[in-house]
């Protein structure tokens, strides 16, 4: 460490040679700048889910804005509040129908416009981001005047269609991307070394896609876990999580919403620990 | 496949019959014709978009040919799917399945043909390259040259008929490219497999092939053995692009029993009528190109040299350039009659060496020449720097 200027007497007064406390402040400081900006960024990240965490165990009884006592008895028993658990069964039957086919859809989009030449590909490719960059509003608003014109009856049908529809364009891209970092040639040395056209998908596109096709997919059911916008517009009667909570905002959100939102937050926490835990074993192997 | 012999077990030469190949007007193979024997070495040599690599490509079943056939022996594999063809491929990039082991890299052709004793197989093809001890790695984990020779070991294991390079060395630095064509020469012989071998460098076509083809265009300019390629080239493309080559213009005088006179701005001179390439006319006043390769003419100070009479032919000059590069010195030397004749002397002593502006006479014997048909680009194959396309 350096040392400031002391006095040139020498070895006579060591106390001397010593840094100020403002100057020893300011090397500590500017040491540890980023571990503090980074502290205090976390804590603006995770002050919500904290909140959320922490009113999970909140006694509420009718609404859950007052901290009102320590209490374990709506995680044992979190579907206590009506419809609450409804709507997240409804919620994950609507994301799980909505990731199979979105990322089906998107990944055979994704392959045809990476590996094929065809005429509209350039305007597939266009039209692929508008969903993506349309406000939810608009897009709700349009289903909502399109379902009503061809008469299909608002619903689970049509909350399913309206979330496939802008989920395929984020598989798409994320698909895509994996699949443009796929050098061609390893099919071609497949089929060179006796792989059918569908034994080299298998062994070699399939896996060394995977991984794309995985994160669309979790990137898809999040999307349409945590829809409320789009889905509020197309859903009619039925009910999912968001809308549950959003609509019982009016009259108090019930501390099981808590619950279930924490342990959607543990659960995608878990799947991200697990999956890069995995992924540095396999490495490492 | 209704027909009783397997195809994935044909065997015997690999025959290319009038093949074509066309992109929309473009034609990158045209009409080619040739015959590799079962278990040689051969190379197709020539410039990047010459054809070479849509030719490997149609044999590998990769490509499908617009017109004409393949076969191997017997057996028509033109239109045959490339999984079906007893014919493997070491790729320009390699191309290993970076998700799979050295191992089942190379276990993975064995596996498809559902063949028993597959560890044996592959264990041995890991030994033959030398690389058991990477077994179990990844691709990645590899240098280049170690994936190199893994591309070879995955093709080889499964004892294709005809096995495809495609300019499998290109990725390599010099020196360890130099180490690869001894290996890979020394593998061909030990397995015995017909080997095709892509390439735009004409020193590693004539270092390992027994037989080359130089390929421009489309078309295959000339085959031969490295030795008859480079001594008696028969177009001015192949003169030019294998070694290097002094070509001048001259115009034919007469046939003289076995020689040919021929005449240009610095004289006249004989050329014996069987170095001639393909298409010479030798009609009276008919336009050659005569070539001779640089190290194959002898530079002497003209006083020295005016004192005999000339072996062979000769032409005076005045010496523009030296380059002095070890084993040899390289001249430029200028005739009356305005040519640039590039010579290589080999440095013996080299008190001999002649300074620049020096009268020289420049002597080479008639056989050691070459007579091309003069209706050609003389520069053809000239401005190719085989290393400056190796980026591409």
């Amino acid at each position: 460490m350096s040392t400031s200027t002391g006095p040139a007497a020498g070895a006579s007064a060591p106390v001397d040679t010593r840094p100020s406390a403002g100057q020893r402040f300011s090397a500590w400081f500017g040491r540890n700048a980023i571990k503090i900006y980074a502290f205090f960024a976390f804590v603006y990240l995770l002050l919500p889910v904290a909140y959320t965490f922490a009113f999970s165990f909140n006694d509420a009884g009718r609404t859950n804005l007052v901290w009102q006592g320590f209490t374990l008895e709506n995680w044992l028993n979190p579907c206590g509040a009506p419809e609450v658990c409804g709507s997240v069964v409804n919620s994950i039957v609507v994301a799980a129908v909505v990731t199979a086919m979105a990322t089906l859809l998107g990944t055979l989009i994704a392959f045809a416009l990476v590996r094929h030449r065809f005429r509209g590909r350039a305007t597939t490719n266009l039209l692929i981001f508008l969903p993506m960059a349309t406000p939810e509003v608009v897009l709700g608003s349009s289903l909502l005047a399109l379902f009503l014109n061809i008469l299909i009856p608002l619903g689970f049908w049509t909350v399913v269609i309206a979330h496939i529809m802008f989920c395929i364009s984020f598989v798409v891209v994320t698909v895509k991307a994996r699949l443009a970092s796929l050098d061609p040639r390893l099919e071609q040395a497949a089929m060179d070394l006796y792989a059918t056209e569908w034994q080299a998908f298998r062994r070699i596109t399939l896996p060394l896609v995977a991984p794309g096709i995985a994160a669309a997919a979790l990137l898809a059911f999040s999307l349409s876990f945590d829809d409320f916008i789009i889905t509020n517009f197309n859903s009619g009667q039925f009910t999912t999580f968001p809308k549950f909570v959003y609509v019982s905002a009016t009259r108090g959100i019930p501390p099981q919403a808590n619950v279930i939102a924490t342990a959607m937050f543990i659960i995608a926490l878990a799947i991200v620990l697990i999956s890069q835990f995995a992924g540095k074993r396999k490495r490492e192997a | 496949m209704a027909k009783k012999t397997d195809i994935t077990k044909a065997e015997g030469d690999l025959y290319l019959e009038n093949l074509t190949k066309s992109f929309g007007d473009f034609t990158a193979v045209d009409d080619l014709s040739l015959q590799v024997p079962q278990g040689s070495f051969f190379a197709l040599l020539g410039p990047s978009g010459c054809g070479k690599t849509t030719t490997l490509r149609m044999v590998s079943g990769l490509e499908d040919p617009t017109a004409g056939r393949i076969r191997i022996g017997d057996a028509d594999i033109t239109h045959e799917k490339p999984y079906k063809r007893p014919v493997n491929t070491v790729f320009q990039n390699y191309a290993l399945f970076p998700h799979m082991t050295i191992w089942d890299n190379v276990a993975f052709g064995l596996k498809r043909r559902g063949i028993k004793d597959v560890k044996k197989q592959v264990d041995d093809a890991l030994e033959l390259i030398q690389l058991t001890q990477v077994a179990q790695r990844k691709p990645t984990q590899l240098s280049g040259g170690q994936q190199q020779r893994v591309a070879l070991a995955r093709a080889i294991v499964n004892r294709p008929a005809v096995l495809l390079l495609d300019e499998p060395l290109g990725a390599l630095d010099l020196k360890l490219r130099r180490q690869m064509q001894l290996e890979l020469k020394r593998i061909q012989t030990e397995v015995g497999l017909t080997f095709i071998h892509v390439t735009h460098d004409q020193e590693e076509a004539m270092t390992m092939a027994d037989t080359v083809a130089v390929m421009n265009n489309g078309i295959i300019e000339q085959m031969g053995a490295p030795t008859q390629l480079y001594e008696s080239p028969d177009t001015a493309f192949v003169a030019n692009f294998l070694g290097q080559s002094n070509l001048f213009p001259a115009t034919v005088v007469e046939v003289d029993g076995e020689d040919l006179v021929l005449e240009d701005p610095d004289g006249s001179f004989r050329m014996p009528k069987s170095r001639m390439g393909r298409n010479v006319s030798t009609d009276r006043g008919a336009r050659v190109l005569v070539g001779v390769r640089p190290e194959k003419i002898n530079i002497a100070a003209l006083d020295a040299a005016a004192a005999g009479p000339a072996d062979g032919n000769f032409v005076d000059g005045v010496v523009e350039a030296t380059s002095f590069l070890g084993v040899s010195t390289q001249y430029e030397v200028r005739t009356p009659g305005g040519e640039i004749i590039n010579v290589f002397a080999q440095n013996l002593d080299s008190q001999d060496l002649l300074p620049v502006a020096s009268q020289v006479r420049l002597t080479w014997k008639p056989i050691h020449g070459f007579v091309l048909d003069g209706r050609q680009d003389i520069e053809a194959g000239v401005e190719i720097d085989p290393d400056a396309l190796v980026v591409s």
